[in-house]
């Protein structure tokens, strides 16, 4: 199949193609972490993920609509206020839905398959009310339209760098918080023993809101962002919730770096199986790599001790 | 109610004066003037449906809710109007429509269960709906069993027929011929390269297109890429376009992805003003979505686009603004949608009968000169003679008219040559 070009245009197509992986990768991290949180760290099957990331990218596009009518001339740095707004916003609800709903779960983790499940439709129809049923089309400042000329053949998009940086700064955020500070090390306590964490004084419901928060307000942030990728529409968070749970699961459920090893994987797999042959079947060969890896090591790549 | 009445509500300018000016009056005045020409019940509804001495039930039949929500809105909003305009003017034989309305909440089962529902339960006398491929292939085999009538709006990729079945968007062969020829013609292209999503619609779509360049035009399909339903990346497609230079994209992703394909399509530094993209699956609707920057530049082929300058579209987009809000925008389907209470209702009135299976066999022929799209017809095969377009997207969401065909296109749901 590469008779036909120059060597030119191969090298060039090669570098755009491994820097297409690089910002499938980034995408998969960035909706991952915040259900590595919520699965990984807590056991909760959060079906809802993919609702609180559209809750996000609804924010941000009220922001860019609030903007544009009020402060036009600020509308180009609009996206960093957005994105910190949608943090908050899905940050929020999530800590009521863990006030509401799951605290009454933590001793039946199925059942939160089913309670979210049920909480994401009810999300769906509650923003098909509000917003509306069609599509919205968030309006991106310029600067973050188009793409870096690096050379005639190899062009960089924009919005892929930004995705990038903003899931390295919002990686290396989470490891921060999760092993370095005093409230990550209650996280960590309270996973592994919920019970001698609680003796030795740590409010473990507490713990719970704020992962659980936390989680959703990462989630929050990457709907924000997917608006430069993506649709956003009431159903939108159903495109992202199948390959979230893939590279979560397949990364082994409690670990950080199995989430990321995991995305790094798939993306790379996935983008150069689409290279040689059509999307679909590309796809098709990935799941079933990652089936069968997982058939022989069920625990995923990175397998830590989880609750009991 | 006599001929000369029948052909007075259908011209244009009459309807447009019963919608507008005279409204109210006709509301209250028209029912009692024809009241004594009515046709008795009995003579025309001979097999027990739901029509009284004053009213008759339709179905509407389309997602509120579920992922096809986003496009069936439309659809919903366009019949009930119709419906209404039909009604200020007098009604169906004199008796009004009332519409059940049912939701087929994106599910194919529940697609064909409320169909039941609506002609065993409600008798409706038609059933305006389905948008999906799959929600008509579920729901076709309840309306040819109970022999009920369903008016359906989108263009899809042909090879059905069906006596209890008016299709009111283009078919296939339709729609893509004469927007490749143009292309061809107008942009000497050569080599095409086409994404669509994996379903039957871009698939057959794409075999015709394909048979089309290849046979015909001599040209050369250089790429043919699929997506699942929903994909949100693509750029490993867009390097490909890259690397093969193609003279046209063609495309026909839908949904979601759509707005994923050319947010990336942009942001890879493919500009549309210089790289021609023909798409079968962006109207109005998706562009809302999409946003005007990302697409403004291609093409688009179908029937109908709401920037039509001709004087049913000028009625008829202020109409709908006037009664789903002045940001609704119009796209193909929806106009689509709006033909199918109107062409029941000139069905009905040519037949002079109810009856399902006089309405299918005086189906052919009938014509609706007050359509937005301008002049349609039925054909034999039960889909529209109409024209075929190419638009060109605007920064505004709005298409630009570039080209129309200059005769009606001939439907032909099942071509020669081309399967």
């Amino acid at each position: 199949m590469f008779g036909d070009y120059s060597l030119g245009d191969l090298g060039s197509i090669f570098v755009m193609q491994g820097f297409a992986g690089l910002i499938l990768f980034s995408v998969y991290v960035l909706m991952a972490l915040g259900l590595a949180i919520i699965f990984g760290q807590m056991g909760v099957i959060n079906m809802a993920h993919g609702e609180f990331m559209i809750l996000g990218a609804y924010v941000t596009w009220m922001t860019s609509n609030f903007f544009q009518a009020y402060l036009p001339s600020l509308f180009s740095g609009y996206f960093f206020l957005a994105m910190i707004l949608a943090f908050v916003a899905s940050g929020a609800l999530g800590m009521l839905v863990e006030w509401v709903l799951i605290r009454h779960l933590y001793k039946r983790p199925l059942d939160t398959l089913l309670a979210t499940w049920g909480l994401s439709l009810m999300l769906q129809q509650a923003y098909r009310s509000v917003f509306g049923a069609r599509e919205v089309g968030v309006e991106l400042p310029q600067w973050m339209l188009g793409s870096l000329h690096v050379t005639d053949s190899i062009e960089v998009p924009i919005n892929g760098v930004f995705v990038m940086c903003l899931t390295l700064l919002i990686t290396i955020s989470v490891a921060y918080v999760m092993y370095k500070s005093r409230w990550g090390r209650q996280v960590r306590a309270v996973v592994q023993n919920r019970i001698m964490a609680g003796a030795v004084g740590i409010n473990t419901e507490k713990v719970d809101r704020y992962t659980y928060g936390l989680g959703c307000g990462i989630a929050g942030v990457a709907g924000s962002a997917f608006t430069m990728i993506g649709s956003t529409g009431p159903t939108s968070g159903q495109l992202y919730i199948v390959d979230t749970f893939l590279v979560v699961v397949f990364g082994g459920a409690a670990s950080l770096l199995g989430t990321i090893a995991s995305a790094f994987s798939i993306s790379q797999t996935q983008s150069t199986l689409e290279f040689f042959m059509s999307g679909s079947m590309a796809k098709v060969l990935t799941l079933l790599a990652v089936v069968g890896i997982l058939m022989l090591r069920p625990q995923g790549l990175f397998a830590l001790k989880v609750r009991k | 109610m006599s001929d000369e009445e029948t052909k007075g509500l259908l011209s244009p300018l009459r309807r447009k004066l019963l919608m507008g000016i005279a409204a109210v009056p006709a509301i209250t005045m028209l029912p009692r003037a024809s009241f004594a020409q009515t046709p008795a019940t009995s003579a025309i509804n001979t097999t027990g449906l739901a029509v009284t001495d004053t009213e008759v039930t339709v179905g509407i039949l389309h997602s509120a809710t579920g992922t096809m929500a986003i496009s069936e809105t439309g659809s919903i909003e366009a019949e009930k109007l119709a419906i209404e305009q039909i009604n200020a003017a007098g009604g169906v034989l004199g008796r009004k429509i009332k519409f059940i309305q049912e939701d087929g909440a994106s599910d194919w089962p529940t697609f064909a269960e409320k169909a039941k529902k609506l002609l065993v339960n409600d008798k409706v006398a038609a059933i305006m709906g389905c948008w999906t491929s799959a929600s008509r292939k579920a729901v076709l085999p309840v309306v040819e069993q109970y022999n009920g009538m369903l008016y359906y709006p989108t263009f899809y990729e042909g090879l059905e027929q069906s006596k209890n079945v008016i299709y009111t968007g283009q078919e296939a062969t339709q729609q893509i011929l004469a927007g490749l020829n143009w292309i061809a013609k107008e942009k000497g292209a050569k080599s095409f390269f086409f994404v669509g999503s994996d379903y039957i619609w871009p698939r057959t779509s794409n075999k015709i297109a394909r048979k089309h360049v290849e046979n015909v035009l001599k040209g050369k399909v250089v790429g043919e890429e699929y997506y699942p339903l929903g994909n949100t990346q693509f750029n490993s497609v867009i390097n490909k376009i890259k690397l093969t230079k193609p003279d046209v994209i063609f495309t026909d992703v839908v949904g979601g992805s759509n707005v994923a394909f050319y947010k990336q399509l942009k942001a890879a530094g493919i500009d549309l003003s210089k790289q021609a993209l023909l798409t079968i699956s962006v109207t109005e609707d998706e562009i809302d979505g999409i946003g005007g920057e990302n697409i403004a530049g291609a093409y688009a082929c179908m029937k109908y686009f709401q920037s039509l300058d001709n004087p049913n579209n000028k009625a008829f987009v202020p109409a709908f603004k006037k009664m789903w809000g002045e940001k609704t925008v119009i796209g193909d389907v929806t106009q689509a949608a709006y033909l199918g209470p109107w062409l029941w209702k000139l069905t009905v009135e040519k037949a002079g009968s109810f009856d399902v299976d006089k309405i299918a066999a005086a189906s052919p022929g009938v014509e609706f000169k007050g359509a937005p799209e301008g002049y349609v017809r039925i054909h034999e095969n039960h889909h529209l003679w109409s024209k075929t377009r190419v638009g060109r997207a605007k920064l505004d969401g709005q298409f630009e008219l570039i080209y129309e065909t200059a005769d009606l296109v001939e439907p032909d749901p099942f071509p020669k040559g081309y399967q």
